[in-house]
């Protein structure tokens, strides 16, 4: 079985290499102690610069609670607009709310009161979220609290990171499993080991799985440090089984180094290789609704994303772990993954090319 | 040395580079499938939710509701249950994101409709039951509220969205975009070209020829320095007038600070390129130390100050974040450059230190 | 009639409008050293990979070893050994490790595998190097043991690319001993270089200018018919006729 031979020849190469072996622990590691603190879009805090014209009893209630709130936090009293403008220039305020002369006694008299809320909407999200906070405690505030009145399930808290570290597991599988291949049939073309292989009987077939076999199980070692960060920091435990995640990672990773192989096929020098993994790594992140919903995308981009593969394994690993869902409810995603893992390995055979 | 031998040097290293046809066609289109992707694909604004509604009773004023829901640019209506449904198997086979549940007859509902409709929102992306929540609260209040309201009453709530009248996610992508851009094609291409002649050996063929190696390494980064020209102006006509995102403030400062940007990329990547010396290495230390923190870091998606204490901190370290606030500053907001001297100064700053550091590394390595 | 193992005819290999390899027709007898000489780019390299399957020609009709270059390439791979000019063993494995892949992917089972590697690693006198990385070994060291390697399961035709590139003159002396070995077996030997002195070696030599073999015989044929002591005149001579033409 020369297949036997091949695959020595990679494991001894893979754990011989100076840096294969410590980014396999310590990609998943730095990853998952950084990424899910940042990746996060909640809005908190957001800095209020008020305009009181008003300077009545019930204004300064107001103000208070906004103060209160978890999502405001006041910055200063200005007296008008401008001043409290420049304060949004000078990047140290997010929000104006203006409440004009008469506002508590608009409150009082008709429930239905007059006031102006200016967010800094660079940031879209802040934007729309720190107005409808604002309006909705506006609000709110005529017609009484509005308790009991909504329910989150799964998540309660609203906590971004068990949102974010499932995803965040598949971006390590598409960097490390992507790369990394990528860059390794590359490397043999610059140094003329490729040309040797390629005037042996070896068959296409039996080389592109001797590759693929050590990034299979790099993949599978580096998900199961990452799913370990993730109890031992942050306490995250699937509410649906490993055994889901694993069968979707196992396909997954072969589905990406799969990609990585087509890539390192087509390039004939490092960068080259680097830069186009680069750029599909890019859209997968992009269009994958790792960061941004899918839902949110315009059609033709909902539509673009279904060929995007990572977005089957991010909605398998959120709903697993989150919601707990299984393997039937996710049949659709599973049979996704299983096509473009078929096709693609297809293709990795065929691009590799022993004549020119 | 003469001005010549110089364009010469230059001359030979844009061959080089225009003869890599694949690299230099995505670098050339990345910055454009990435401002197409951030400015039309991806958004943060939430959409297209999709709601089911458990009710007991259908009546007309429901009919209406739904009508009125599925209207709303934010909502599509999925379907009923009944009252003894499983929600929770609706949200694990991900068919809705949202279930509204209406208790008694929406036709004569007394007291506080809120009282009696309960919003159920899977909250596992924390951003989107936010949404959910706001949104459908402004429905069914302006839902009750026609009736109760009388006409031409002033009052209400007069909202401004500054600098971004549409709620336009790509306002807040684009300057990160370019700050992403730069440094990957300016710190990354360079590093890793200098590192590959390294690797090669033809670097000593070329220190032993009559250049100094200050003159080689310029050479090196002037078409580079093209490119990203060249990327600036190709992301800024792109946005201005595909995006609509304008150019607010002063386009000579802008260009002015995306100079001085570009120039301190030049220097790290010369930077990385004196510490390491093969292909590889520079590679993996330009992405894992440039690349990851400039998308994280800088605040180009994600808002810095929602990260803890500790990587706000670290996150001055990142020239993006200085450049990308300054971009945003002065060519969203519109303001004048004495707002964005902060920035400005600190690039400068950063520049002098990252140059010295490597012009005195790369001396010790050759001399 | 001795038995030919390699035959072109009219071989033609073009790149866009450029024909790297321009209509060459030859054979090589069984158990013969053949020398493939020509100036830097006439085309040799090319010529050479076509025979190998590494690429296809344009046009003209090949056999290797008995057998079509155009539809039993892979066929061919298994019956010949190839060593290129840019040294091309794993430079992070070690001998043996080396001796081992390449001995398991032309099918060679463990036990031939040990002796041959053996055998392999006394001759080169390296038995003690057996279990260091390649890439710590001097060039001369290198050169001969990928030589070794591509002859390690007794093909018919090895192919040798500019071997002793870089080498010093004791080390391409003794790398030609391992050449004379290998032939001694009844191994074909089809090699390219452009050290005329190497050409003295060989049973015959081709020479090629331009994509198109110029000259073909015994290189003491050679020598009369150009009425000249050494190969290297011989070329010398060639060259210049091929740059009057032009």
């Amino acid at each position: 079985m020369v297949i036997k031979y091949l695959l020595e020849k990679e494991f001894k190469q893979f754990f011989r290499s100076p840096i294969l072996p410590k980014i396999v622990f310590a990609y998943p590691l730095l990853v998952l102690l950084i990424f899910p603190w940042v990746t996060n879009f909640n809005v908190e805090d957001m800095k209020v610069s008020v305009v009181d014209k008003d300077m009545s009893e019930v204004s300064r209630r107001f103000i208070r609670k906004v103060d209160n709130s978890k999502y405001f936090q006041l910055y200063n009293v200005r007296n008008n607009y401008g001043e409290a403008l420049k304060d949004i220039e000078k990047g140290n305020a997010d929000v104006i709310l203006e409440l004009p002369r008469g506002f508590g006694n608009d409150l009082e008299t008709s429930g239905n009161p007059e006031a102006l809320v200016a967010v800094n909407s660079v940031n879209e999200i802040k934007g729309s979220l720190g107005t409808g906070y604002l309006s909705a405690m506006l609000n709110g505030f005529v017609s009484g609290n509005a308790k009991g009145y909504g329910m989150n399930m799964y998540n309660p808290c609203k906590d971004y990171k068990l949102y974010m570290i499932p995803a965040i597991m598949v971006m390590i599988l598409i960097i490390l499993c992507g790369f990394i291949p990528a860059l390794n049939i590359v490397n043999e073309k610059e140094t003329g080991t490729m040309e040797q292989i390629n005037v042996t009987p070896v068959s296409r077939f039996s080389f592109i799985l001797a590759k693929l076999i050590p990034f299979w199980i790099m993949g599978l070692v580096s998900l199961t440090i990452g799913i370990l960060i993730s109890v031992l920091v942050y306490g995250m435990v699937p509410q649906g089984s490993f055994l889901t995640i694993y069968l979707g990672a196992m396909l997954f990773v072969f589905l990406v180094s799969g990609i990585g192989l087509v890539i390192s096929n087509k390039a004939s020098t490092m960068p080259q290789a680097l830069f186009m993994m680069f750029f599909v790594v890019m859209i997968f992140v992009l269009m994958s609704g790792l960061f941004t919903p899918v839902s949110s995308m315009p059609l033709w981009a909902r539509c673009f994303s279904y060929l995007v593969p990572p977005r089957y394994l991010i909605d398998i690993m959120r709903s697993v772990y989150i919601r707990g869902s299984g393997i039937a409810d996710n049949s659709f995603n599973f049979s996704m993954l299983f096509l473009f893992t078929v096709l693609i390995n297809i293709w990795a055979v065929l691009s590799y090319r022993k004549r020119t | 040395m003469g001005m010549k031998k110089f364009i010469s040097l230059v001359g030979k290293e844009n061959r080089h580079i225009l003869r890599d046809r694949w690299t230099m066609a995505i670098l050339l289109i990345m910055p454009v499938v990435q401002i197409l992707l951030f400015g039309f694909a991806i958004s943060t604004k939430i959409r297209n939710i999709r709601v089911e509604i458990i009710t007991e009773k259908r009546s007309e004023a429901l009919n209406r509701f739904v009508s009125k829901l599925d209207a709303n640019d934010y909502f599509i209506f999925k379907g009923y249950l009944n009252e003894s449904s499983d929600i929770d198997s609706e949200f694990r086979k991900d068919k809705a994101d949202m279930i509204l549940h209406i208790k008694g007859n929406l036709d004569n509902m007394s007291g506080d409709p809120l009282q009696n409709i309960e919003v159920i929102a899977d909250a596992s992306n924390p951003s989107m039951a936010a949404s959910e929540q706001l949104y459908s609260l402004k429905l069914i209040r302006s839902f009750f509220d026609r009736g109760m309201k009388k006409a031409g009453k002033k009052g209400g709530i007069h909202v401004k969205f500054l600098y971004n009248p549409q709620l336009d996610s790509a306002y807040n992508f684009v300057p990160g975009i370019m700050g992403l851009i730069l440094m990957m094609i300016c710190a990354m291409m360079t590093s890793i070209s200098i590192v590959k002649e390294k690797e090669t050996g033809t670097m000593e063929l070329l220190l032993v020829s009559p250049t100094t190696p200050l003159n080689l390494i310029l050479a090196k980064m002037v078409p580079y320095f093209m490119i990203s020209c060249i990327n600036l102006a190709t992301i800024m006509l792109l946005s201005v007038y595909l995006l609509g995102v304008p150019v607010s403030g002063s386009l000579i400062w802008l260009c002015v600070v995306s100079v001085l940007y570009i120039f301190l990329a030049l220097a790290i990547g010369l930077l990385v390129s004196t510490v390491m010396d093969s292909q590889l290495s520079a590679m993996l230390l330009s992405v894992a130390g440039l690349i990851l923190p400039t998308i994280l870091l800088s605040g180009m998606v994600f808002p810095i100050e929602n990260s803890p204490a500790i990587l706000q901190w670290l996150s001055c370290l990142v020239p993006a974040r200085w450049y990308i606030s300054a971009v945003r500053k002065l060519m969203i907001e519109g303001l004048s450059v004495r707002f964005a001297i902060m920035e400005i100064s600190v690039l400068a700053g950063m520049a002098l230190v990252v140059v010295s550091i490597s012009l005195k590394n790369f001396k010790n390595r050759l001399a | 009639m001795e038995q030919r193992v390699i035959e072109a005819e009219h071989i033609v290999k073009k790149f866009g409008n450029f024909a790297a390899v321009d209509d060459i027709s030859f054979y090589v007898e069984k158990g013969e050293i053949f020398g493939f000489l020509g100036a830097n780019g006439a085309g040799k390299t090319t010529a050479m990979r076509m025979f190998c399957g590494l690429s296809r020609p344009s046009s003209g009709k090949g056999m290797v070893a008995g057998l079509d270059i155009w539809s039993a390439s892979e066929k061919i791979k298994s019956r010949i050994g190839y060593m290129s000019q840019k040294f091309s063993l794993y430079s992070d494995l070690t001998v043996g490790e080396n001796i081992r892949l390449f001995g398991g992917i032309y099918g060679l089972d463990e036990e031939r595998m040990k002796k041959s590697g053996d055998m392999l690693l006394k001759k080169l006198d390296m038995y003690g190097e057996k279990d260091v990385l390649v890439k710590s070994l001097p060039l001369g060291w290198k050169q001969k043991l990928a030589f070794s390697v591509s002859v390690i399961h007794d093909p018919e035709i090895v192919f040798l690319d500019e071997p002793t590139g870089g080498v010093d003159p004791v080390a391409r002396r003794q790398f030609w001993e391992l050449i004379y070995e290998a032939a001694g077996r009844g191994i074909t030997v089809f090699v390219t270089t452009h050290y005329m002195d190497e050409a003295e070696y060989c049973d015959r030599v081709s020479i090629m200018v331009a994509g198109k073999i110029v000259a073909l015989d015994t290189p003491a044929n050679l020598k009369k018919s150009y009425g000249v002591n050494a190969m290297n005149d011989v070329f010398t001579i060639i060259a210049r006729n091929a740059g009057r033409n032009e």
